[in-house]
């Protein structure tokens, strides 16, 4: 009787483990099965070269193009942003900050990646375009500066939390070595602790690209739903993401071809962060226990 | 000597602008809480939580999104967390070794960094299409169960790593079998992470809206849902919705909005960061 | 004249009184040991003399180190210039996850040398006098965690002599190592004596013995005795020397 149990046991929370896999698979041949049916209609060829998509008016095009490059846009304004402020506080926090400040700074700096994405889209729209119009000539009220700055705020703590963790990792022995060769604590962090690191910081950082990616509320509230190939950051463009966005709350009918861009939009965003996970989960096991 | 001090120089002012970088965020955060408090904190009345969705925005009111809100997060914990819990037992006490394990441990990893719009894909043709849940409450809720299980996997997973495997061999010592150990012994030690883990899942379940826009649930809802399959919005959703229209009025709407949002978000922010310090202090085995 | 001087050293980490009361005096060109039990306050005592502890929350201290009659916590010193001039070897190897030559150079990179003539000079000197250079002269861009453990305590001991420090502190630079490798430290401190001046942490009071002119042995954060190797070994003074050198606690 034990052993029955146990054994039905293990096979429910196995059912449990199996329902991960499920929605994997779900995702996949869901995004395949819809894009199929428009992959027939448009040709992949023009899907990645034609620089116009406008599936939605009389004159159809169907090129990813311009959704690409907002997205593309976006994230790279965002990371512009994050990326230095996070690696040095990252840096700061583990080779200069006292412990107990560490302790107080952190989750506090977390808090920023739990507010809901839809408040940075309305602090976006309402104030920092705003006030950056002030400066910048030609701004116009939905763009891709304010939706990539503000969304480099928000994934600020992603980088410099993974980051701080892969510097504390560093052995203290490494550090006290370098420090009783006369180094300073930032020729220690930049000689030192940073490479011995830099694995953990790749990580941190391709993790963030993927977050940026394939964020939806603040672009779609505050970059605009104009699919414009260009890489001009005053303008409004439209991400992949926000585009999905317009056709869900628009009225489109099942099946229809516009309806299946989109499952394309969307299948390129999937493989985009999915490879960017894959190659951070490969770094992460290669470069994993490298300290003894 | 002239490089010591030079040196000393660079390590000073990394220091300041260490200092400084981390006081960014910071301050950025205070700004945008002080900006949307006076926008929106005058606007909170009786009336605004009681009142139905309106064209004219001093009449509006967040009664049916936050009993949306309410009614999601009920649904989304009864649905998420039997399952991640579930899950995380199994790939630390069962399938650590075996290939299943391997590949579910890799799958999840991968999971958590899909974007939630593509839940919002997922959900639409299996909830809302195939199982015909229509842009309802339960489909919103799988929807966003499955799009947190990975984080309450994660944390179930890591809480009972933490449990010292001497707990367990006194068990088994005892004539207790596998399941008894868990049950008994392990997950109790390692109720403090998962319930933190938890906590912090259904926080980030209340602030998404991406996925509950694309499976099609409406901004605008006229009355109040009274079972999992009637229609419903929520929060993130008004407030989306009213930061898209142009009269002023409506934009102090959503800020007064987003503050009882911030509120919820932060309170179970706090109660999972407070729950962790406890259960960390108290884990010194 | 003596080199190095402590008066009055009381040290403590939070509340808890680390070292109490030390003053002695050290010369120049000779081995001085510090034995005693774990805890007792020995590798705090080391890592005062160029301020190892700096960085350690919590860490007070109270008393003055001289080192050629300079007081090293003076606010005009320049903690930098100090670790060079008084070099650390720690007990655990750690060398930088970087090539055996690198590892070496990194003293001098760290001051803005990198003229590659003056490095590959520096570091073929280093490595012989630590007694490296044959074992590794053709690897020199190797990782230096390829080496062996033995191998790799001297790379760090030619790591810290690149920047031709004065004084060294070896904390424990053996109790990481296999017997073979303890004694090729050992020969290697007895040969840097006289050019150098090194102060050793030991668990081993065999190799206090072996090596060290003076020996100084720690209880509880005092230092309990203080004077010629030989003397301390053969006829202590005190009952607590004569049980620990007699292996009757430890």
């Amino acid at each position: 009787m034990v052993r029955i149990k146990e054994k039905v046991i293990e096979g429910l929370l196995m059912t449990a483990g199996m329902i991960t896999i499920l929605t994997t698979l779900g995702i996949i041949w869901i995004l395949f099965s819809e894009s199929y049916g428009f992959f027939k209609e448009v040709h992949i060829v023009d899907f990645l070269s034609d620089t116009q998509w406008t599936p939605l008016f009389a004159q159809k095009h169907y090129g990813i193009l311009p959704l690409l490059s907002g997205t593309l846009l976006v994230t790279f304004i965002a990371i512009m942003v994050a990326l230095p402020l996070g690696i040095i506080i990252a840096i700061y926090l583990s080779e200069y900050a006292p412990a107990n400040f560490r302790n107080k700074v952190k989750p506090s700096l977390e808090i920023l990646a739990a507010v809901p994405t839809v408040v940075y889209g309305f602090f976006a729209l309402t104030v920092v375009t705003p006030f950056l119009q002030n400066f910048i000539p030609g701004l116009s009220t939905f763009n891709a500066l304010s939706a990539g700055m503000v969304m480099g705020i928000m994934i600020i703590p992603m980088i410099s939390s993974l980051s701080e963790d892969a510097l504390t990792a560093v052995p203290k022995s490494l550090r006290e070595a370098s420090y009783g060769m006369g180094a300073t604590r930032f020729q220690t962090a930049i000689k030192v602790t940073v490479p011995a690191a830099s694995s953990g910081i790749l990580v941190s950082v391709i993790l963030a690209i993927g977050r940026a990616i394939g964020e939806t509320m603040i672009v779609t509230i505050a970059a605009g739903q104009q699919p414009v190939f260009t890489f001009d950051i005053r303008q409004s463009v439209e991400t992949i993401t926000a585009y999905i966005v317009q056709v869900s709350l628009g009225d489109v009918q099942h099946g229809s071809l516009e309806y299946q861009t989109i499952y394309a939009a969307g299948i390129t965003l999937f493989l985009f962060t999915f490879l960017l996970n894959n190659i951070s989960y490969f770094i992460k096991k290669k470069y994993q226990e490298k300290y003894e | 000597m002239n490089s010591i001090r030079k040196n000393r120089i660079t390590d000073t002012l990394f220091n300041y602008l260490g200092i400084a970088s981390t006081m960014f965020g910071l301050i950025m955060l205070a700004i945008f809480i002080t900006n949307i408090l006076i926008d929106g904190i005058a606007r909170i009345d009786w009336q605004f939580l009681t009142s139905l969705p309106s064209r004219k925005p001093e009449r509006a009111g967040i009664l049916t999104a936050w009993t949306g809100t309410a009614w999601i997060l009920g649904l989304t914990a009864v649905f998420a967390i039997p399952l991640g819990v579930a899950a995380g037992i199994y790939l630390e006490e069962y399938g650590k070794k075996n290939k299943l394990g391997t590949i579910i441990e890799i799958n999840i990893t991968n999971l958590a960094g899909v974007p939630s719009i593509i839940y919002g894909l997922l959900g639409l043709e299996i909830f809302v299409r195939i199982l015909h849940f229509g842009a309802s409450l339960m489909a919103g809720a799988f929807t966003l169960a499955l799009l947190i299980l990975p984080i309450i996997i994660v944390a179930t997973r890591e809480a009972i790593r933490a449990v010292p495997s001497s707990l367990r061999e006194a068990s088994f010592g005892m004539g207790a079998t596998k399941w008894q150990t868990i049950w008994h012994q392990v997950l109790p030690a390692a109720s403090g992470g998962i319930l933190t883990g938890i906590i912090l899942s259904l926080s980030r379940a209340v602030g998404e809206t991406a996925p509950l826009i694309v499976i099609g649930a409406l901004a605008y809802v006229p009355f109040v849902a009274k079972t999992p399959l009637d229609e419903f919005t929520v929060l993130p959703m008004q407030i989306f919705n009213w930061t898209s229209r142009p009269q002023h009025g409506f934009i102090i709407n959503a800020a007064a909005a987003i503050i009882i949002l911030l509120v919820l978000t932060f309170i179970m922010n706090g109660i999972a960061i407070y729950l962790r310090n406890r259960w960390q202090k108290r884990v010194k085995w | 004249m003596p080199t190095i001087q402590t008066i009055d050293i009381n040290a403590w980490y939070g509340t808890k009184q680390a070292l109490k009361n030390i003053s002695l005096e050290i010369e120049e060109h000779s081995i001085t040991a510090f034995i005693g039990p774990s805890g007792c306050g020995k590798s705090t005592f080391i890592r005062i003399f160029n301020r190892m502890n700096d960085y350690i929350e919590g860490f007070k201290m109270e008393g003055q180190v001289l080192i050629d009659r300079q007081d090293i916590n003076a606010k005009e010193v320049r903690v930098e210039e100090l670790r060079q001039r008084v070099g650390i070897v720690f007990q655990k190897p750690n060398p930088f996850p970087k090539s055996i030559f690198e590892n070496v150079a990194y003293g001098l990179r760290i001051q803005g040398i990198n003229d590659k003539k003056v490095l590959s000079e520096v570091v073929e000197k280093s490595l012989m006098r630590a007694a490296l250079w044959d074992e590794v002269k053709d690897d020199l861009n190797h990782p230096a965690l390829s080496l062996s453990g033995g191998q790799q305590q001297r790379l760090c001991i030619a790591r810290t002599l690149a920047v031709e420090p004065k004084i060294i502190l070896m904390d424990e630079p053996a109790s990481a190592l296999d017997p073979i490798s303890t004694s090729k430290i050992e020969d290697l401190a007895t040969e840097l004596k006289e050019n150098y001046t090194i102060i050793i942490v030991t668990h081993n009071m065999q190799q206090a013995a072996r090596i060290s002119d003076k020996t100084a042995f720690f209880y509880m954060g005092e230092m309990i005795e203080y004077d010629k190797t030989t003397d301390l070994f053969t006829n202590p003074r005190h009952e607590r020397t004569e049980n620990y050198i007699t292996g009757r606690f430890g």
